[in-house]
């Protein structure tokens, strides 16, 4: 795309080659939420990212997957850190070039085995119809995924994506 | 009993919501169970006519009734499922163990 309009006619100064080249480097945008840890709030959510997300131009299907990975997040953190209780969850995303990192932060019960709890299918809440498939799915959707848990201090879930290629699309089919 | 459930014979429809998520699944949940305990369901048919999202919450809901299904020798199915809830599905390994069929597009 063509830079033009009233910010390229400008004459050049010494001031706006600075803070033109400010823009450059620092070439990050960030967006922050805090919210309660209830179940209403999980598409409220997702759907908040993937509105930050839309200055990356994603595809469709971008857009899903990063819905995805935020909705099973969000909800891990709601159901297993708080579980009934009703606390704060933070999420923090940042777009950085063409990808995004989104840290998704509780300070619920953790996780006492995090591989454990990472193994398709495994789940603490079988009675809750929990499938155990949520960090398979954010492993699946995201490019990359990194999870910190201490018992009694909380969980951060750790994601980055990459927008504009056909990456991080791992099957599962096989794992079933 | 909600309009997203329908009852013929021993046959329940559930009408997916537009986003299956946790919050969501519960009260279909609830719902679905109740119905099983007081009717004798045979089959259950999941239609996705509406739905654009779902994540693991979703399969849960699928999973457990297909449980509750399977120990009365009854069956299940997921109708007009779009492109992206056949991935989950898929994803998931469910798509092996209950029929899916693809929302009918016009061309």
């Amino acid at each position: 795309m063509a830079v033009e309009g009233p910010a390229a006619a400008r004459p050049e100064t010494p001031q706006n080659r600075e803070q033109r080249k400010g823009v450059i480097m620092e070439n990050t945008n960030e967006m922050s939420l805090e919210f309660d840890s209830r179940s209403l709030n999980e598409g409220f959510v997702r759907v908040a990212v993937a509105a930050f997300a839309t200055q990356l131009n994603p595809t469709l299907e971008e857009v899903a997957d990063l819905k995805t990975a935020v909705s099973e997040a969000v909800t891990n953190a709601i159901i297993h850190a708080y579980e009934k209780q009703v606390e704060k969850i933070r999420i923090d995303c940042r777009v950085r070039g063409r990808e995004m990192e989104v840290e998704i932060v509780d300070h619920g019960v953790g996780i006492p085995d995090v591989q454990k709890a990472m193994e398709p299918m495994y789940t603490t809440k079988p009675e809750m119809d929990r499938s155990g498939m949520g960090f398979a799915f954010m492993e699946a959707f995201m490019d990359e995924l990194r999870v910190k848990s201490e018992p009694g201090v909380g969980t951060t879930v750790w994601m980055k994506k990459k927008f504009g290629c056909q990456s991080g699309q791992n099957d599962l089919s096989g794992d079933a | 009993m909600n309009s997203l459930f329908q009852i013929r014979d021993n046959c329940m429809t559930i009408r997916v919501p537009e986003e299956l998520d946790h919050h969501n699944a519960l009260p279909i949940q609830q719902e679905a169970d109740e119905v099983m305990m007081n009717r004798d369901i045979q089959t259950i048919v999941f239609d996705f006519r509406d739905t654009s999202f779902m994540d693991s919450s979703g399969i849960g809901v699928l999973m457990g009734r297909y449980r509750a299904i399977q120990r009365k020798g009854g069956r299940i199915q997921a109708e007009n499922v779009s492109d992206r809830i056949e991935k989950i599905l898929q994803m998931s390994g469910i798509s092996k163990l209950i029929p899916v069929n693809r929302k009918r597009e016009w061309l």
